[in-house]
């Protein structure tokens, strides 16, 4: 079973968000979504000062096996993004909720926050795709 | 070992340099090199030895049962290589006049008209040079014919999500929003969600029928009338085409544009980066667009080039000349060794293999993607179970069944089917090859039970063991320098 941590929310497209306070969030793909990758070789990150709606293809993740979208989770302008992954994207593979963050968002609409999943319902989520 | 490293200064092979020495004056000396190219200095026999070993390491269809799904790795007949290689085809310059052409032009004009009969297309342009250039060709006309109309707010082609990767990749390239629409779990489109992507945003779709995973699209029909409804058009893949060469057409389905992989259905050979052909189809309304050079015939029977002068509206060039020839004409012959009753007999046998694999495979306990379906020229095996249980995945059945002398399937490809293996056994392999392979997965799956490492370490028998695939993406280091 993958790690899912309970102060993390989710989507269901297997991004992660971590809310800093001020309305910034983190975000990163979950460890789940790692391991169905397998080991990620190559990181296309979003541009600092972008602004995306919830649901806009923001980044995208390549192992050797697929390559895959990333997903702004909650709409907003992107403020700060993990370079660290250009040179060392098993750094998501190896631990997606910290080093393996992606970016950062300054989010436009707090009240989104409710659209995304807790731990348990993400849980729920893989399950049912298995 | 790599050629270089075999170079010792000074070594020639005296009997294979040209007669002459080059004559330089032409060029400014400052364009001329100040030092020697870094050339591997080997004799004759070295370089003989060199490249007949690498050959010797290669699996290759001419070797070895290849059932790389979505590739139609099939035999490719040699009488289609000797007769294309015949000196009066091969020795044709290209900028010969359409007076000492005649014969090369009348190999292609035919090879246009049956594979108009065979796709019922309204017409063909035999001019992009591989799948993915068809494809582009394909989109960028369906782009031409909503520009010429002025109907400029037709932004989005729809793709389902089991496409060929390239798909999408086209659709961006002719400036298109990409929407992806869902599979059912039965393999077809999901007709609900496509209905709610339609509308006048809406460009078109590209559809591979039968679909990546192996069936074919029972609602084609229908999904070709909301489609037209909502003014977009109709973009066949024609990946899969050898399932239904001669069965069914592309054009009696709705669709307006096509391409079709000449190197997969028409058996001109495949790989080695060589080169492709992606001619293109399409219905009334796209042909206007078509891509030029194309081959017309004159009512007193001589033939000639039709080029953008006759074909105002056409999207261009995409090749020097009159595209792959070598390759063109390969797929002439074949097809003209085959006949019209032979192409049925093509897509009959590609879908008794298939199915006849996927009935062993099922007695054997291996779960298939879609078993309530009919598999057409390939089918879907998952190995979730056993990665799950045995923690033995399908790279590791593909590496082991290379000691057992079988290619692999295509694996993880549909993406969206877990641990999978798509199998494309083709009309040119026997019984006994196609009872083999399944024999070597039983006996694979026995070892995956048993004995799990020799699977998951696997192979043991080949030159190189498992490569290991992730450092090499990470590190790429493709170029030899001196030490």
């Amino acid at each position: 079973m993958s790690n899912m941590p309970n102060e993390l929310k989710y989507t269901k497209n297997h991004e992660w968000v971590r809310d800093e306070g001020d309305g910034v969030v983190t975000v990163g793909i979950t460890d789940h979504a790692q391991e169905l990758l397998g080991d990620l070789v190559f990181v296309e990150l979003p541009e600092v000062g972008a602004s995306l709606s919830a649901g806009d293809e923001c980044a995208v993740v390549e192992s050797v096996k697929a390559a895959s979208d990333v997903y702004a989770p909650l709409g907003g302008e992107v403020t700060e993004v993990n370079e660290a992954l250009e040179e060392g994207p098993e750094q998501i593979n190896e631990n997606p909720y910290a080093e393996g963050w992606i970016f950062k968002l300054k989010i436009a609409d707090a009240s989104e926050m409710e659209t995304l999943l807790d731990a348990e319902h993400y849980a729920e989520c893989c399950a049912n795709d298995d | 070992m790599l050629i270089h490293e075999q170079s010792q200064p000074g070594r020639r092979a005296k009997a294979q340099a040209p007669d002459v020495s080059p004559v330089l004056d032409a060029i400014p000396a400052e364009f001329r090199r100040k030092a020697l190219p870094a050339l591997p200095e080997v004799s004759e026999m070295q370089a003989v030895r060199h490249y007949t070993r690498l050959s010797q390491k290669n699996f290759s269809i001419d070797t070895h049962f290849y059932p790389l799904g979505s590739c139609t790795m099939k035999y490719n007949p040699r009488a289609c290589n000797s007769l294309a290689m015949l000196p009066g085809l091969l020795a044709r310059h290209p900028h010969a006049p359409e007076s000492h052409s005649q014969g090369f032009m009348g190999c292609l004009y035919e090879l246009q008209e049956m594979l108009k009969a065979v796709t019922g297309m309204h017409d063909i342009s035999l001019a992009p040079s591989a799948g993915a250039q068809g494809e582009f060709t394909g989109t960028a006309m369906i782009r031409a014919y909503h520009d010429a109309r002025k109907d400029h707010a037709r932004t989005e082609i729809i793709v389902p999500d089991a496409a060929h990767g390239t798909n999408p990749a086209t659709a961006v390239m002719c400036g298109y929003k990409v929407r992806e629409i869902p599979t059912k779990a039965d393999g077809d489109v999901d007709i609900e969600a496509l209905k709610k992507v339609l509308g006048p945003q809406t460009a078109g779709i590209m559809l591979t029928n039968p679909s990546t995973v192996g069936v074919f699209e029972h609602s084609v029909q229908e999904i070709a009338r909301l489609v037209h409804e909502a003014g977009g058009l109709l973009y066949y893949d024609g990946a899969n085409l050898n399932a239904i060469l001669g069965k069914a057409r592309p054009g009696d389905m709705g669709f307006d544009a096509i391409h079709i992989n000449l190197h997969k259905t028409f058996s001109t050979p495949h790989g080695g980066g060589g080169p492709g052909a992606g001619p293109v189809g399409v219905s009334k309304c796209l042909q206007p667009f078509l891509p030029v050079p194309m081959v017309a015939k004159e009512d007193g029977g001589d033939y000639y080039w039709l080029t953008e002068k006759a074909c105002p509206q056409t999207i261009g060039k995409l090749h020097a000349f009159a595209g792959n020839a070598g390759i063109l004409l390969r797929a002439y012959i074949y097809a003209r060794l085959l006949g019209r009753e032979g192409m049925i007999r093509v897509a009959e046998y590609a879908t008794l293999n298939a199915n006849y694999m996927a009935a062993r495979m099922r007695q054997a306990g291996f779960a298939l993607a879609h078993p309530d379906r009919r598999a057409t020229h390939e089918f879907i095996v998952t190995l979730k179970q056993q990665a799950k249980e045995l923690r033995v995945n399908a790279m590791d059945f593909a590496k082991r069944l290379l000691d057992y002398g079988y290619h692999a399937p295509t694996t993880y490809f549909p993406l969206l089917v877990p641990e999978c293996f798509l199998i494309e056994p083709t009309e040119t392999e026997t019984k006994e090859d196609l009872d083999g392979f399944v024999d070597a997965m039983i006996a694979i799956q026995q070892e995956a039970e048993n004995e799990p490492e020799k699977v998951t370490s696997a192979p043991h028998t080949l030159p190189v063991r498992r490569l290991d695939d992730v450092h090499a993406a990470r590190e790429l280091d493709l170029r030899w320098r001196p030490a």
